[in-house]
């Protein structure tokens, strides 16, 4: 072949982005990662964002609307004024500090949760995939924990153990794998079928190595798409949980547990479940957004079509 | 008057193309009863061209500038409604793949019926009659049972025949066929062309034929138009194309088709044989809930052998059981029967773990070079897999790479990149590369060149060949072209339905078939009679 030829041939190829740039470029996925982003500084500023210790309480600034100023005594007996910008609970708690404490449990639930399922369901998908013996056991005991909502099995989980952040994560995890599972089966199945897993067999490479070096990176960009899904969800669960009074103790302060202490005197004080409800509200649509960028700009499938 | 004018036609491309524009100033006519054959490399801009002509580019694909006229009217001034109309009563495409342009879950006959009842004023008997009337036309046996059947009951060649009789009902003065014979085997592919050729020349239909197969050109085109990069190259009479082609990309295309004549190179008889099988067979058993078993036998008492240095050639249609012989013999799937002897070894038993040493023996580089490299490893990686598997150090598996890479005549540089980076052609360069990495003793090739372009194909060929001859190595080579069979085989072995029909020399097989299967597939041909190759 000469020198034109070849360089023709190179001339015909198209120019081809890397999905991450692209995906970075994608107005979802910067709307959903900048409002994480700034939920995430928030979580971990919380201590000087003005706040006080979320489990203080005062008997005099009880039932405060938002903007109020008001007394509030630390744990060593001092008295300090504080104002309360959304306003205090009925234990004359500061419900600003509250939500913004909230945020960290609601966040590291998401993502510890989403990740822990994950690794199980990979873990599951990958076996249930290549072993041809556990493909059946594994998938109709996976079906079976389909076949129970979600929220049930959270709670019974949860009501065996004593409720503590571990606990919850792992309770609202596990009805999440058996969804990872079907994916993780689904993509290895037909990945397996590629002519370059075909030749990587050919080759002599061992069938871990062609697990964990071939099938698995090409299933990244599903199972990141995925697991946004499941914190979202993840999210949405814990705060459940923790409204229905099964899930974290009512001393941690988390967005459902504020939600849940101020509901009954919503009609008086809306502020106690508004302020939490916008924060999970806020944070469960941007992850979602995310998702949906990502899936789009990820999922080979979708991108052809754009 | 022509049927179809196409002038200075320019249709842009998407920002970041490799071109400014799909197509640039193209200008042709077709006239009545005339068969234009548009012929190009794959992004040569002819399936836009159609794609124009009946209104159904993509949005990202806009006509820029240029005219488009069908007996006369501007296809560019029409209305939706009105293009609408005309797609029907007056132009009509069919495509490459019936399956996916026929609906799934309508009765063929009640499609045809859909194009009547909204074009037409006729009752619905009259209709009826019409549907089986143009079923009849277009040869298919059994007009009233076709009728009554979905897309998926029949046959690709059928499906491809009610695209046809669906086109042709409303008797249209232009026909846009686009590669409508690529997805069919050579047999079918031969009676679908004389089915068009028969139809247009009874109804006078002008047809813009698009096709990447000079074969087909010579079979059926009037005159013919070189498509490159979107402008076009030349056009002009068949024989005048064909025969004497006054654009050098032209004739580069012509001198590329690889000619039917077998050559006649001699292996020497006592060369030591590397691969044998001995009534190798897979059967395939579908297993019904009740144990109901359904064995479709997929290979069956196939006996083969390839000695050093030689070429074997297994060319069958598909579902002949050519590509399922090819990975038995790579042990990709388990034969149900029969030996393979690899040297001195029988490995169509062995256990996996037994098997592995001797794997890097026999390598197999695959049709589809878009998915035959793994899209997350550098083309390095890839190449350098095999050999650390049997422990050869990465220095110098690292160093063979790139002796490699120079071998297949690419430059070391590509280690670094990833796949995507490359073409076709490239990649099937470094997919043979990869193979080559194991120092394998038979290299198969499973339809290796079948994805590539003509051009890029004799290429591909003619370095297949370099390293045979350098290398000494045995190659089985599945295909269903036979030119390119013709070009690289020493010895053939005719394919069909899971069983060898003929095995022989080349020159025995192709000169002097006996069976009656290897006769009609050469018949089937096309372009039989055009010498190629020497232009």
């Amino acid at each position: 072949m000469d020198a034109a030829a070849l360089a023709t041939e190179s001339a015909a190829v198209p120019r081809h982005e890397s999905a991450w740039r692209r995906a970075r470029r994608n107005a979802s996925v910067r709307l959903g990662g900048v409002v994480l982003a700034l939920l995430v500084g928030v979580a971990i500023a919380a201590p000087w964002l003005g706040t006080v210790d979320p489990t203080l309480f005062d008997a005099g600034s009880r039932d405060l609307v938002p903007g109020k100023v008001g007394d509030i005594t630390t744990l060593e007996g001092e008295t300090i004024r504080h104002r309360f910008l959304m306003g205090s609970d009925s234990f004359g708690r500061d419900i600003y500090s509250r939500v913004i404490y909230g945020t960290r449990v609601s966040l590291s639930v998401g993502l510890l949760a989403s990740l822990l399922a994950l690794a199980f369901g990979i873990a599951c998908g990958l076996g249930a995939g290549y072993v041809r013996w556990l493909d059946g056991v594994l998938m109709r005991f996976m079906d079976g924990l389909m076949a129970i909502p979600a929220i049930l099995i959270a709670i019974a989980l949860v009501a065996l153990w004593h409720a503590s952040l571990a606990t919850v994560i792992v309770a609202i995890a596990i009805p999440e794998i058996p969804r990872v599972t079907r994916l993780v089966r689904s993509l290895v199945l037909s990945i397996r079928e590629e002519p370059y897993v075909e030749a990587a067999v050919s080759l002599g490479t061992p069938t871990w190595r062609i697990m964990f070096g071939h099938i698995l990176p090409n299933c990244v960009a599903p199972l990141i798409v995925q697991g946004t899904y499941i914190c979202a969800s993840a999210i949405l669960l814990e705060a459940i949980l923790s409204f229905l009074g099964v899930g974290l103790p009512p001393d941690i302060p988390t967005w459902g547990n504020i939600m849940a202490e101020g509901r009954v005197q919503f009609n008086e004080y809306p502020h106690n479940v508004f302020f939490p409800g916008v924060f999970l509200a806020v944070t469960v649509l941007a992850v979602n957004i995310l998702g949906d960028g990502l899936r789009d700009t990820l999922d080979p499938k979708m991108a052809k079509r754009v | 008057m022509s049927v179809l004018e196409v002038e200075d036609l320019c249709v842009a491309l998407p920002a970041g193309g490799d071109r400014p524009r799909a197509v640039s100033k193209v200008s042709f006519a077709v006239g009545r009863g005339e068969i234009l054959c548009l012929v190009g490399e794959s992004g040569s801009g002819k399936s836009v061209i159609a794609q124009a002509v009946m209104g159904l580019l993509p949005r990202g694909l806009p006509v820029e500038s240029g005219a488009l006229r069908l007996l006369g009217e501007d296809l560019r001034r029409a209305a939706a409604a009105r293009l609408r109309q005309l797609r029907a009563t007056r132009m009509s495409m069919i495509f490459q793949e019936p399956m996916t342009a026929l609906n799934p879950v309508m009765t063929c006959g009640a499609q045809i019926d859909e194009v009547l009842r909204f074009h037409t004023d006729l009752s619905r008997g009259q209709r009826a009659e019409r549907t089986l009337a143009i079923l009849r036309e277009v040869a298919l046996p059994e007009p009233g049972r076709i009728a009554a059947s979905y897309p998926h009951q029949l046959s690709g060649g059928q499906r491809q025949r009610i695209m046809i009789a669906m086109a042709l009902v409303l008797e249209p003065a232009l026909l846009v066929a686009d590669e409508p014979t690529t997805a069919l085997d050579v047999t079918t592919q031969a009676q679908i062309l004389r089915l068009i050729l028969e139809l247009q020349k009874k109804h006078g239909t002008g047809v813009l034929f698009i096709t990447h197969d000079f074969g087909v050109v010579s079979e059926l085109a009037h005159r013919v138009a070189v498509l490159r990069l979107g402008e076009l190259v030349e056009i002009g009479a068949r024989d005048e194309v064909l025969k004497r082609p006054r654009h050098e990309y032209t004739r580069m295309l012509i001198r590329a088709v690889p000619t039917l004549q077998p050559h006649g190179r001699a292996v020497p008889a006592d060369a030591p044989i590397v691969l044998a099988t001995r009534g190798l067979s897979k059967t395939y058993l579908a297993r019904g809930w009740f144990g109901a078993h359904r064995a479709v036998r997929a290979v069956d008492g196939v006996t083969l052998e390839i000695r050093r240095g030689q070429t074997l050639g297994i060319v069958g249609e598909s579902g002949s059981g050519k590509s399922t012989v090819a990975r038995c013999i790579v042990r990709l799937i388990d034969p149900s029967g029969g030996e393979i002897r690899l040297g001195g070894d029988e490995i169509a038993t062995m256990p996996a773990r037994a098997l592995r040493p001797l794997r890097r023996r026999v390598q197999i580089v695959f049709q589809d070079p878009y998915r035959s490299l793994n899209p997350r490893r550098t083309v390095g990686e890839a190449i350098i897999e095999g050999p650390l598997n049997y422990g050869v150090p990465r220095a110098e598996a690292l160093e063979r790479a790139r002796r490699l890479t120079e071998l297949v005549r690419m430059d070391p540089a590509a280690l670094g990149r990833y796949p995507h980076q490359f073409s076709g052609g490239q990649r099937q360069r470094l997919c043979i590369a990869r193979a080559l990495a194991m120092e394998p003793e038979l290299l198969v090739a499973d339809e290796a060149v079948s994805a590539l372009d003509v051009s890029v194909q004799s290429q591909v060929l003619q370095l297949l060949e370099e390293i045979r001859v350098r290398l000494d190595l045995a190659m089985l080579f599945i295909t269903h072209d036979l030119r390119v069979a013709a070009q690289v085989c020493d010895q053939v072995a005719v394919m069909s339905g899971g069983r060898i029909v003929e095995y022989g020399a080349a020159e025995e097989v192709f000169l002097r078939p006996r069976h009656e299967y290897t006769r009609a597939l050469f018949e089937a041909a096309p372009g039989r009679g055009f010498a190629f190759g020497t232009a």
